[in-house]
Formats: structure tokens, C-alpha cells, sequence
């Protein structure tokens, strides 16, 4: 789960890391007295779940309160375009006003678990900024990177070998290594999937800011994050998102195709799309079902392919494991009570209880086109949806 | 032979009461996997499926010589099973349970660090040897004994891969679902060089996807070690890469977490690539022909 970069800094701040002054506005009005409060020139930065900001027009500098108010006024209301986000953009409806500082070096520093080591890794650089993803490839040995061993903790030589390694002067020795704690502790207390500051900044008063930060969470540890769980901003979202979401479907992905599928296991609904390409078509999203061991799931299944406009046709393909299939199959039948479905439905269904659920579905009259194998399945769903959209 | 389970495996399941647990518990007995014991705290001394419940690991072991547990824990309460499992002195722990939090499985893999314990998932289907022993949630009947060894990230694109094979009678020595956590307790390598070892393994298949850099991992090992042939699939070639993870990702794994790169690594590798998922078994026949 993501936040807003005013939400994150608010919990660095909470963890005693630096973070510049300011405030969020949610007017224009708003922006200038903020504006006013900080004294000269102020930051106005959109809060936008999107990185590429500072590209797209989404941070501007103002001299003035008044300036302030006309930027965010210009922001405000509008949808940023990033190479991050689609097309459409997303919505600005916040923007943070916060004192300019003046920079003197632009450092990176974060924190992710390493799948190849089970541990988390600390990474930092003396080149931070926005072309870090560069520097990575083209000078990988400016990337430093300390191992998190979970007996021993995180030691102060891995952070003196962070704070030396950046080459910070030795009155920055100590307030560096002692942030790195600080965002070490609030990555492990919030269950962090990511916990990065770029650019970590000196300024020329010698202060150490975060002045940029991102904090992504684990969904799988909301569940003890209750605080975090409600920073959540579901306008930024692709609406068919938030509302699978909503409807507690947590693996769906808008695509731009035209064929729903709903699928159990992120492979084989990979493996599914990669078909339906090669067959010659395009899936409308990714659906990854997981364990269904409710037949609501299904339904809810069905209510977002009958919500989204560009879905021409429907591929339900069920390898059924943990998920029985003739659950699937009552929710495929409830889901045409409910709903008024005449999309295409070609189903392919197999494993678990699959003779149950074959019947299931053969007794409930529902029009759909059977498929053998998850192949046949995908051509045949790539001919409805082309039957479909004439 | 095979890897991992086989006539000899004395299976213990944590959380067999609940519906999930026992469900597939039934479905294992069935299949003719000697199920020892159960464990629920709370609920020992009862008796569910024919099997003896314990409030403990420990006890279960004690009383039954249990030798592998499977476990269908809540996710809040997974990690805190696995520790447990090991500490008793299993040697093999299948973990079902799906949405532990990463920072639980690093705190685990920590601790499993000095033990003797193999983890196999969390988030997986668990493993079956054909015949033998199946310690997971897949669908027995589609399976068939033989010679091919299948090592799998994703538990129903295995399903497909494993109904291919024995729609052309070519049988499994093992299949193993590793699970699609970020931090797996077996990685691709750890059951390749089991089947490298395993005699009865003729040949490999490896179905990984898009995301990390196991599947590099795995062709490194492949060019190195294994001598058995390996037909190799990853899915993803047309999914969204998804969720950007900050810089702090693209810095960890390059560009290495896509399924061109992925496939590529394999290729080079000597693995012979399935050009669809519908062909896996296909593949895997012609390779056995040669």
C-alpha cells in the first residue's frame, strides 16, 4: 500500500528524522497562509501516489503567498500526467506547501527486504536525486549496501560505513547514522514493503533533511496496522481498482483489452493473458481470484467485468487446488441472479470437485461456451470478444 | 525414488480442525499419505478424520514420530507455526498458509538458519511424489509415478503443466510448488539440486514468473551443476510489471525481475524454453525423445 509523500513525512517526522517545514492544502486559500506562516520562498508540491513529479509540473517554486495561492490553484482540481501513471493521470487534490531550502548535496538512502538474501538491505549513495535508477546501472559501486542480520541488528559500523561511504563531513557523521536508526525502527514497527528518501539532503545551513520520501507497506501486515490501513487514498486509484478492492479483490489490474478474465493463481492468470496475446487478443485485466473458498467472490468477479465498458467477453478458467471448483461454479450461477450478464462467458474448469462444478453450472441453464484445455479457452474467448464488439 | 516425501513420511498437519485444514487433510489420507497427527492448541485429545489432535508440536512428535508437518495456520499466527514445527525437530515443513507478512518470514528465516528444518512456501500447494505421498492441495488424480521432477513458483500453472505430462503418460517423480512469496523457504536452486541428485529423476521442469531474480538464480545453477535436462517456463511475458516499488526495487533486482530477461538467463543457460504454457508438456516430450 502506498501514501502520500505529506503522510510518509509526518511518520519520518514521528520518528525523529528531519523533514522540512510546511503544511498540506487543500485550497488555495489554504496554500497561502501556509505560505505566509513559513516566511519566503515555499515549495508547492502535488501529493499524488506517482513518482516523475518534478518532470510532469507537479512541483513549482513561489516567491510570495500570493504565488503560492496561484500555483495551487493552478494544480488543484487537475490530473497530473507522469511517465508513472497512465495516460488519464491522476487526481491533485492536496498539495504540500513546504519551506524551500537550498541545497548542498543530494544523497539517497532506503530500505527493502532482499529476496536473494531474507534480509532487509540498506542502501545509500552519494548520488541521490532523480537519475539514482542511472547510477545503479552505470556505476553499481556507488550504490552502498548493508545486510540487516535479524540476530545481531542493525549495527553502528553498518551505519558509520554508510554515513563514511557518502563522504558526509564529520559533523554529519552523527546525525546520519543516527536517522538511519530512526527510519530502520520505523520500517520494522510499520511493517515497511519500502522505506526511501531521495533525495536525503545537506543544506547549505548544514542541515541534514529528508526532502523527498516514499513509504510503501506490506498488505499482508495491515491487519496490525489499523493507523496505516486508514492513510489510504482511494481516489488515486484506477477506479475498477479501488473497487475490486472494495469488494475484497485484492489481485486485480486494469488492462486496456477487451477480455475479462478471472483466474486462480497469479501464474496461471499470467499464463492466461499470455495466451489470450498470442491468440490475438488483449485481456481487459488480471484477476488473480486466490483462494475461493466463498462463492461471493465470484459474484464480485462478475460485478467488475459487468462494470468496466471494455469488457466484450468473459474467460473464467479454474484449475481448482485449494479452491474447489464447485464453489466457483455457484458463484458463476449467482453471479447471473444477481446481474444482468449477456457477455460471452467462456469457461474452462478443472482439478478440485471439477465433476460438481461442471454440474453446477450444466443444471443452472447458463448460456456459456466450454472450453477443454486453458489453449482452446483463450481462442475461444478471443473469438467472443471479437463476435462481441462488431 | 523422489525428493522430499515419500511411503516413509509420517505427516503432521497444524491446523487440521479448521475448514481448510481438515478439508485437505481428507483429501491427503485419501490419496494414501499416512497422516500421524494434528495440532490445534486447545483441542488436544480430540480426534478428527481418524487422526489424533495435540496442543503442541512437541507432544505430536513424542507420541507419533511425526517427520514432516503441513501447515494451514492463519497468516498472523503462520510464522509463529513454522518456528514451532522446527523447533520440535521436523525436518520438512510445508507451509500453505498465504499473506504472511514479509518481516514474520524474515524473522523465520533467521531462526531456520541454524536448524536442519527445509521450509517449503509459505503461499504454495505444498508437494506431492506421485503414488507415494502427497503433502498439499493439489488434485491427486491428475498425477501420474514416473521420472519428471516439477519445480514450480506458481501452484495451478504446475496443475496445467502436470495434467499436460500425464496426458501424454509421462509420469512425476516429485512436483514441488515453492510457493510466490517474496521470500520463499526453498528456492528453485534448493530443489534443483535435489533433482540433480535424485536417481530416479530423468528430467526437469521449472515454471517460474515475472518478479525477483530467482529465475537467474536458477539458470546460473542449471549452467553449472545439473547434467538432467530442464524445460523451463515463466509467465508474465504480457502481464503489467505492476506495482513499482520505488527505485529501491529496480536497485535490487536491475532489469532482471522481467520474463524476457528471465527466459533469456534460462536460455543461455541450456534450458530448453516452452514457447507457450500450453506446450510445457509438449516440450518436455520432445526432450525425452531426443
Amino acid at each position: 500500500m502506498k501514501i502520500h509523500e505529506y503522510q510518509a513525512k509526518a511518520l519520518l517526522s514521528e520518528f525523529g528524522i528531519p523533514v522540512p517545514r510546511g503544511g498540506v492544502a487543500t485550497t488555495p486559500a489554504e496554500a497561502k497562509r501556509i505560505a505566509a506562516e513559513l516566511e519566503g520562498k515555499v515549495a508547492i508540491k502535488a501529493q499524488v501516489y506517482a513518482g516523475g513529479r518534478g518532470k510532469a509540473g507537479g512541483i513549482k517554486v513561489a516567491n510570495t503567498p500570493e504565488e503560492a495561492e496561484k500555483l495551487a490553484a493552478q494544480m488543484l482540481g487537475t490530473r497530473l500526467v507522469t511517465h508513472q501513471t497512465t495516460p488519464e493521470g491522476v487526481p491533485v487534490s492536496k498539495v504540500l506547501i513546504e519551506k524551500a531550502v537550498s541545497i548542498q548535496r543530494e544523497l539517497y538512502l532506503s530500505i527493502i527486504v532482499d529476496g536473494a538474501s531474507r534480509m532487509p538491505v540498506m542502501m545509500a549513495s552519494e548520488a541521490g536525486g532523480m537519475d539514482i535508477e542511472e547510477v545503479a546501472r552505470v556505476s553499481p559501486e556507488k550504490i552502498l549496501k548493508v545486510y540487516i542480520d535479524q540476530a545481531a541488528g542493525f549495527q553502528s559500523f553498518q551505519r558509520r560505513k554508510l554515513a563514511y561511504g557518502m563522504n558526509l563531513n564529520s559533523t554529519h557523521i552523527r546525525p546520519a547514522t543516527s536517522l538511519m536508526t530512526n527510519l530502520y525502527k520505523l520500517f520494522q514497527a510499520k511493517d515497511c514493503s519500502l522505506a526511501e528518501i531521495n533525495p536525503l539532503v545537506v543544506t547549505t545551513d548544514g542541515e541534514l533533511l529528508a526532502l523527498d520520501a516514499k513509504l510503501n507497506f506490506d498488505d499482508n501486515a495491515l491487519f496490525r496496522h489499523s493507523d496505516i490501513e486508514q492513510l489510504h487514498d482511494v481516489e488515486q486509484e484506477d477506479p475498477l481498482e479501488a473497487k475490486a478492492n472494495e469488494l475484497g479483490i485484492k489481485n486485480y489490474i486494469k488492462m486496456d483489452g477487451n477480455i475479462g478474465c478471472m483466474v486462480n493463481g497469479a501464474g496461471l492468470a499470467m499464463a492466461v493473458m499470455d495466451l489470450i496475446t498470442q491468440a490475438g487478443g488483449r485481456p481487459a485485466n488480471f484477476l488473480d481470484t486466490g483462494t475461493v473458498n466463498d462463492a461471493n467472490r465470484v459474484v464480485n468477479a462478475f460485478k467488475i467485468f459487468t462494470t468496466d465498458p471494455n469488457v466484450k467477453a468473459i474467460l473464467v478458467n479454474i484449475f481448482g487446488g485449494i479452491t474447489r471448483v464447485d464453489v466457483i461454479a455457484q458463484g458463476i450461477v449467482e453471479a447471473h441472479k444477481q446481474m444482468d450478464c449477456r457477455l460471452p462467458l467462456v469457461i474452462r474448469l478443472a482439478g478440485t470437485n471439477v465433476d460438481d462444478g461442471k454440474r453446477i453450472i450444466a443444471e443452472s441453464g447458463i448460456k456459456f461456451v466450454e472450453a477443454t484445455d486453458f489453449y482452446d479457452a483463450a481462442r475461444k474467448a478471443v473469438e467472443a470478444a471479437k463476435g462481441g464488439s462488431k | 525414488m523422489s525428493i522430499l516425501i515419500d511411503e516413509k513420511t509420517r505427516l503432521l498437519v497444524q491446523g487440521i480442525t479448521g475448514s481448510e485444514g481438515s478439508f485437505h487433510t481428507q483429501r491427503c489420507i485419501e490419496y494414501g499419505t499416512k497422516v500421524v497427527a494434528g495440532v490445534t492448541p486447545g483441542k488436544g485429545g480430540s480426534e478428527i478424520l481418524g487422526v489424533p489432535v495435540f496442543n503442541t508440536v512437541e507432544t505430536a512428535v513424542k507420541e507419533t514420530r511425526a517427520n514432516a508437518s503441513m501447515i494451514f495456520v492463519p497468516p498472523a499466527f503462520a510464522a509463529d507455526a513454522i518456528l514451532e514445527a522446527a523447533d520440535a525437530g521436523i525436518l520438512l515443513v510445508v507451509c500453505i498458509t498465504e499473506g504472511i507478512p514479509v518481516l514474520d518470514m524474515v524473522m523465520v528465516h533467521n531462526y531456520l538458519k541454524d536448524k536442519s528444518t527445509r521450509l517449503i512456501g509459505p503461499n504454495c500447494p505444498g508437494l506431492i511424489s506421485p503414488g507415494k505421498c502427497k503433502a498439499g492441495l493439489m488434485a491427486g488424480d491428475i498425477h501420474l509415478q514416473g521420472n519428471v521432477g516439477v519445480v514450480s513458483r506458481s501452484g495451478t500453472l504446475t496443475y496445467e503443466a502436470v495434467a499436460q505430462l500425464t496426458s501424454f503418460g509421462i509420469g512425476q517423480s516429485t512436483c514441488v510448488g515453492i510457493g510466490g512469496d517474496p521470500l520463499p523457504g526453498s528456492t528453485f536452486v534448493d530443489i534443483l539440486k535435489l533433482f540433480q541428485k535424485d536417481k530416479d529423476t530423468k528430467a526437469v521442469i521449472l515454471i517460474g514468473e515475472i518478479g525477483g531474480t530467482a529465475e537467474q538464480e536458477a539458470a546460473q545453477f542449471i549452467k553449472e551443476k545439473m547434467t538432467k535436462p530442464v524445460v523451463a517456463f515463466v509467465a508474465g511475458a504480457t502481464a503489467p510489471l505492476g506495482k513499482r516499488m520505488g527505485h529501491a526495487g529496480a536497485i535490487i533486482s536491475g532489469s532482471s525481475s522481467r520474463a524476457q530477461d528471465k527466459i533469456a538467463a534460462l536460455a543461455n543457460a541450456g534450458a530448453i524454453i516452452a514457447p507457450s504454457p500450453a506446450e510445457i508438456g509438449l516440450t518436455l516430450k520432445k526432450v525425452l525423445a531426443k
